[in-house]
């Protein structure tokens, strides 16, 4: 007999009985009619034959099932760098299902959404306040979208003023979707090198600016954790020769009440409200990644933009010399009205001292593991802190192994291999919700693990052993993909 | 702060452990021309009491169902949502997991992509399904740059004038800057499908892909097949984007009809409408085409004990290992929005799907009989259609704002969209829809009308 544990869910292909039902339609009100006669038998598909056939209470078993396999934020400290895996208020999922707004139709009348629009201004307003920049679009669905957008936005302006130009300049310490953005927007990516602490450096910046670059795309703090210190200057040596500067607004949970990108010289930002704004990141999304700007490229933000004519509001199209539209309707609105609830609860103080915690813990944790593990910057860090493998490659042990042991003591593992500019990164994140328990525990359990590698290195390279599954085989998945159950 | 656990005697105690004198020094290091002016001009905190109180007054600021009876669809539907959905995708396990990097902790997440690849591959008829796009507007507009990078040849993008409108706008963004790329609009025949003559006089071997909506913006069941063979011939592409994904339970699959890539809007699927947004971008296409498909994969393995499990796969196309050579500048899926999607399509079942898909077939079909019956109206176009449809209406503007003063919104005018069909509406119905209200509506088109 098959051995049959908690730990083993089939798919819900596999579950599938014929004539099983999962579902009730309401009820049928109109006359019997001939379907044959509305749509001709000959469009018609034949029965979705690899569709489940599973009951109510089935499903809902399976999927709990499933859910039971996942470590979540909910569940556990998740210090995934750069990714900002803080609570989700419970709230935010409540007010987000209210009918007035979950079950509102995007293109009732301007008069029926007037609740909805005094949300979307009031919150790009809010975004503005903490940012300091002068005008934000709420439309793109993510901060890649964001990414992409601004760097439209940029181009436009460039077009605008004669020629779009060539090249964007980006440091090797950039989230890949940076370059990814830039070259969709018909951009060639120079990387710049940051300077021996980590940072930019004006004077490197300079030396690659010329009349064909476009724009920088900076990460403020970037991927290390460190606040760009040259930032001012670098803003200002791009600016002298007409470039711009799309500022990455991935960390700016480090930055609230602290310094605004507005005033560091930013030409563009995204925020990711799934991340500093606190909406539930999904398993991957849906996240929101809206922009701010300056008011040199607020003429061509995405329509419509939401105006606001004496307490009346109303979606306007009459901007000619917008980049047009990247999402449709007005981006991810669900997942703004958590984001607008979340700044409600936290006010401007809140958020301050949001990220005056969230700086404090990724330094408790970066000296309290600083001993056992090296740091890659030994300069004080923002909301994230980043080791490198320095201090165990030698043992034959590799980050990978680090990060699997880890889910063996109940943790989540940090961001690896990330940034790219550090050898073997493990990048921790632990966010301002995390209590001095809480990081103790963690920090106990990688000093823990700093001790195995002295005495028993072995033992972490088949971590973990404690979870569902152990270590899967990667390579076989993509040599030969299997992506979808089929039937046999 | 309710949501952030420091007490001062914590504070005291890591502050004392970094050694540093207040948690100011952390930041001492930063310009103090920037400090100095960081200050968050907002207003205080609210209690929870205030937040739902406010959120709530918004709320209520918005007319929506049972206050209004709207006939609205156009790229969002008013579909019935089982409660199990919305249970299972507020389970925090899922929803406060990110991206499954580490696959012995995530099988959750992976699974059910898995699941969901699978769901979508067989709706769409296609062979490879990815997690998940952002909607069906950017999913469009990725299939288009993936047809660019299959054959970066061919320069010109054909794309109906009868694709939903915001669709063909997030193209245009999206290709804006890509080297050379023209969009040619095909205009539509009178039955409302595309203009064939049109199309096979515009194909020629620059020609890169045919984009096309299926049904389109009006309801209209294009003549995929025919469609793709003239493209196939072309050397070129064929793309079907599907706002409305619900009909796909029921009309042929675009792959079956020769699409050689499908997306669709895959809000209809167990996702409120919420003003728009998040849906979900359903993406499929031919293996062949497999490693320049945008997006994540979740595909199938062993551990070490050779047990199965998922894990995310192919990422060599993805922008964290290619940076600007990726297959797309993409880094999540809509991960949440995908799973409500897939519990969805679950609970709906080889059955339900196509029971409910000819559901919304026959309550459109019945309206539009009692419309041209009783109410001075007329249907725009002859071509089947699936749940909505284009509705000639003398004084379309003038009827539609009387009806929408007492409550109807008598679907979307169309001339907002399309100057030339200023005389027309276009009308949604689906299972969530009562007689009655129809009755309503046809009631108010007499007496305005």
């Amino acid at each position: 007999m098959k051995k049959r544990t908690l730990l083993d869910e089939q798919l819900i292909f596999e579950r599938s009985s014929p004539d099983r039902i999962g579902y009730s339609l309401p009820e049928d009100d109109i006359p019997v009619r001939d379907l044959s006669h509305d749509v001709p038998s000959d469009l018609c598909r034949l029965a979705l034959d690899d569709f489940p056939e599973v009951s109510e209470g089935e499903i809902v078993r399976h999927f709990t099932r499933l859910s039971q396999w996942n470590v979540s934020a909910a569940t556990t400290l998740y210090p995934l760098g750069s990714c900002t895996m803080k609570y989700n208020p419970i709230v935010n999922e409540l007010v987000a299902r209210l009918p007035g707004l979950a079950q509102l139709h995007p293109l009732v009348p301007d008069e029926y959404a007037q609740g909805a629009l005094a949300l979307l201004y009031d919150l790009e307003r809010r975004l503005a306040e903490i940012s300091g920049m002068d005008a934000v679009s709420l439309q793109p669905a993510a901060g890649a979208q964001g990414e992409l957008t601004g760097m439209k936005l940029i181009r436009a302006h460039h077009q605008e003023q004669g020629r779009p130009r060539k090249k964007v300049l980006i440091p090797g310490s950039a989230h890949g979707t940076n370059p990814a953005s830039a070259a969709l927007c018909g951009y060639t990516v120079t990387e710049v090198p940051t300077g021996a602490g980590g940072t930019l450096e004006a004077a490197t910046v300079a030396k690659f600016v010329d009349d064909e670059v476009a724009a920088l795309m900076v990460t403020n703090p970037n991927t290390l954790g460190l606040f760009e210190r040259e930032i001012v200057q670098i803003t200002e040596v791009l600016h002298s020769r007409g470039a711009l500067v799309y500022m990455d607004g991935a960390n700016l949970n480090a930055l609230m009440g602290v310094a605004k990108p507005g005033h560091m010289g930013a030409d563009v930002i995204q925020f990711n409200l799934h991340k500093t704004f606190s909406t539930p990141h999904g398993g991957g999304g849906p996240g929101a990644g809206p922009v701010g700007v300056k008011k040199l490229l607020e003429p061509y933000l995405p329509i419509p933009r939401v105006l606001n004519e004496d307490g009346q509001y109303r979606r306007s199209e009459a901007f000619p010399r917008s980049i047009g539209k990247i999402r449709s309707f007005y981006g991810n609105f669900g997942i703004l009205v958590r984001a607008y609830a979340y700044i409600l609860a936290m006010g401007g103080d809140g958020l301050a001292q949001a990220t005056r915690m969230a700086v404090l813990n990724a330094n408790y944790l970066r000296k309290r593991l600083e001993r056992a593990y090296e740091i890659a910057e030994d300069t004080p860090c923002m909301h994230e802190c980043v080791f490198s493998d320095r201090s165990f490659a030698h043992a034959g042990v590799k980050t990978l192994d680090i990060a699997k042991r880890l889910l063996d003591y109940g943790f989540y593992a940090p961001t690896i291999y990330f940034p790219l500019v550090v050898s073997g990164a493990l990048m921790i994140e632990p966010t301002e919700t995390e209590s001095k328990e809480t990081l103790d525990e963690f920090a106990d359990a990688l000093l823990a693990i700093a001790q195995e590698i002295k005495d028993n290195p072995d033992a972490l390279k088949n971590a973990p052993l404690l979870t569902p599954v152990s270590r899967l085989d990667e390579t076989r998945a993509a040599r030969r993909p299997v992506l979808r159950w089929k039937k046999l | 702060m309710r949501y952030i656990p420091h007490t001062e005697s914590d504070i005291a105690s890591m502050l004392a452990t970094i050694g540093a004198r207040s948690v100011a020094e952390l930041f001492a290091h930063l310009p103090a021309t920037l400090r100095s002016r960081a200050t968050i001009d907002l207003p205080r905190g609210l209690s929870e009491a205030g937040v739902r109180a406010r959120l709530t007054e918004l709320a209520t600021m918005n007319r929506v169902s049972p206050d209004v009876v709207s006939f609205l669809g156009a790229g969002a539907y008013a579909h019935f949502v089982p409660v199990v959905v919305d249970q299972i995708i507020q389970r925090s396990e899922f929803a406060t997991a990110y991206t499954p990097y580490q696959p012995e902790v995530s099988q959750g997440t992976l699974q059910t992509i898995f699941e969901f690849q699978s769901l979508v591959a067989t709706l769409l008829g296609l062979d490879v399904a990815n997690a998940s796009m952002y909607d069906g507007a950017s999913a469009t507009a990725e299939a288009v740059l993936m047809t660019k990078r299959l054959l970066p040849q061919r320069s010109t993008v054909l794309v109906a004038r009868s694709l939903h409108p915001q669709y063909r706008q997030v193209v245009r963004t999206y290709l804006d800057g890509t080297s050379g790329t023209q969009i040619v609009e095909l205009p539509w025949d009178e039955d409302g499908r595309v203009d064939f003559a049109a199309l096979t006089r515009r194909l020629d071997n620059t020609v890169c892909s045919v984009i096309v909506g299926y049904p389109n913006v009006f309801g209209v069941i294009e003549d995929v097949a025919h469609i793709s063979d003239a493209t196939r011939q072309a050397g070129a592409l064929a793309v079907t984007a599907t706002t409305e994904a619900l009909a796909l339970g029921l009309l042929k699959s675009p792959g079956e009809l020769g699409a050689d890539i499908a997306v669709a809007e895959g809000q209809s699927f167990g996702i409120p409408m919420s003003y728009g947004g998040p849906g979900v971008g359903l993406f499929a296409c031919r293996e062949r085409f497999l490693r320049s498909m945008p997006g994540r994969l979740a595909g199938e393995t062993v551990d070490q004990e050779g047990r199965r499990g998922f894990v995310l796969t192919l990422s060599t196309r993805e922008q964290h290992i290619r940076r600007e050579k990726a297959t797309s500048n993409i880094c999540t899926n809509q991960g949440l929005c995908s799973l409500a999607a897939t519990v969805y399509l679950c609970l709906m079942g080889k059955q339900g799907l196509r029971e409910l898909a000819e559901r919304n077939v026959k309550k459109s079909h019945d309206a539009l009989d009692l419309l041209q019956q009783f109410a001075n109206c007329k249907r725009r176009f002859s071509a089947p259609f699936f749940n909505e449809f284009a509705l000639t209406v003398p004084n379309a503007h003038a009827v539609w704002r009387r009806l929408k003063d007492q409550g109807i919104i008598a679907g979307l005018l169309l001339g907002d969209w399309y100057p030339d069909l200023k005389d027309c509406l276009l009308l949604c119905v689906t299972e969530t829809h009562t007689r009655e209200e129809v009755e309503r509506l046809v009631n108010g088109l007499q007496r305005n009308g």
